[in-house]
């Protein structure tokens, strides 16, 4: 497959440079946020709202901004999806804003975001940039939710609240951050063992 | 189109137009937003009003607010169709959680005695602190606190003398649970109706 096809270029943000799995960039909102499924998956799809809606801009604007100024003028463009985003929230689905609480504003200095922004958006032309911008996007709400179901399922015995096996025989730890960084490690290892393959 | 040159007077252009452009993005999606968000909170505590409350509970009385100077606790008095004082729903407050503030509901009949709670926000740790939610009116255990009276009822932690369990491994969480529902209680008394009281 051409490395610089529109489909590559798309199914790059979920196994080759996978923001969890791969550049392990964003570990903070991964490893807080996803205790449960239904959070990971919300957090991700946050990220990917913004991560899609800045690389788009970003790459419409990029021949405006000055160079010099550039790191502010990203810096505002996200923050501005981030609290649309936020306020969207709060407004439509409030049980999961009450649940990622402060890590919605967080992902305003995710490094995947503007990492993205600079890697790729200010050098490559606009579908080109908002395509990575989703595949990145679908690829972090991938990893969290995986991550997600892991821990609640070891955790609690349920994904997606739905009970698999009686809460009592789950493993405590999975739900605090030890069984975050566990269950992590794991999630990198067999992906790594899978790349390979 | 080659990109803009570094000069003092492209760079404020280029930064005040973006800002420009988020700001008026911004207001217009928090005028937006703004009448759900104002709706699903009052629904959330509107639906915390009617847990908490006997069923022949008909209309509240405007709330009264008691403030101590460290917590801000809220009573909801209730009254049925007759205008009888039916007991109370207080919103009460603690930060002496594991983390962050716990607000809660609890409601009283006109006795005092707890009906039901239900926790508005929490922060505690998950699957420890969090338990809170269902711990305390968990039925047939030594830590349901439904129908008992703080007056006759030590609403503390055994480990600390009361009779209430502590949730396992989250003793600072419940301390501060129960902590808000005496607090709860104290506003209710001070703020129970009167009249009915004499007339039951």
């Amino acid at each position: 497959m051409n490395k610089n096809s529109n489909l590559s270029v798309f199914l790059n943000g979920f196994f080759k440079e996978n923001p969890t799995f791969v550049l392990i960039l964003g570990m903070c909102p991964t490893l807080a946020t996803t205790s449960s499924a239904f959070n990971g998956l919300g957090m991700g799809l946050a990220t990917a709202f913004v991560l899609f809606g800045s690389n788009t801009v970003i790459s419409l604007l990029k021949n405006l901004i000055p160079d010099n100024v550039r790191i502010p003028a990203y810096v505002v463009i996200i923050a501005t999806f981030v609290t649309v985003v936020d306020m969207l929230m709060q407004a439509y689905v409030p049980a999961l804003y009450s649940s990622l609480g402060i890590f919605i504003p967080l992902i305003v200095v995710n490094c995947i975001v503007l990492g993205r922004a600079e890697a790729f958006a200010a050098k490559n032309n606009v579908l080109k940039s908002s395509l990575d911008g989703l595949g990145m996007g679908l690829g972090f709400t991938m990893a969290l939710t995986m991550l997600g179901s892991i821990r609640e399922l070891l955790g609690t015995g349920k994904i997606f609240g739905m009970t698999i096996y009686s809460e009592r025989y789950g493993m405590l730890v999975f739900v605090l951050a030890p069984g975050a960084f566990i269950a992590l490690g794991y999630l990198i290892a067999v992906m790594n063992k899978l790349k390979k393959a | 189109m080659a990109q803009l040159e570094s000069s003092f007077k492209n760079m404020v252009l280029a930064l005040a137009a973006i800002s420009l452009f988020a700001a008026f993005t911004l207001a217009s999606v928090y005028t937006l937003t703004k009448a759900p968000i104002e709706a699903s909170k009052t629904a959330k505590q509107q639906n915390a009003i009617k847990e908490v409350l006997p069923e022949t509970f008909d209309h509240l009385a405007d709330p009264v607010t008691v403030d101590d100077g460290l917590e801000t606790v809220i009573v909801h008095k209730a009254y049925d169709k007759n205008n009888q004082f039916v007991g109370s729903a207080v919103e009460s407050s603690s930060h002496n959680g594991f983390s962050g503030k716990i607000l809660i509901m609890v409601g009283f009949d006109k006795e005092g005695t707890i009906i039901n709670y239900s926790v508005l926000e929490q922060k505690e740790t998950p699957g420890l602190g969090t338990k809170m939610v269902e711990w305390f009116k968990t039925a047939g255990t030594k830590h349901d606190i439904r129908g008992k009276n703080p007056s006759t009822t030590n609403m503390t932690v055994s480990k600390d003398g009361g009779d209430i369990d502590a949730i396992t491994a989250s003793t600072i969480s419940s301390r501060a649970f129960l902590f808000t529902v005496r607090n709860a209680y104290q506003a209710f008394i001070q703020n129970t109706d009167s009249a009915s009281a004499e007339n039951k």
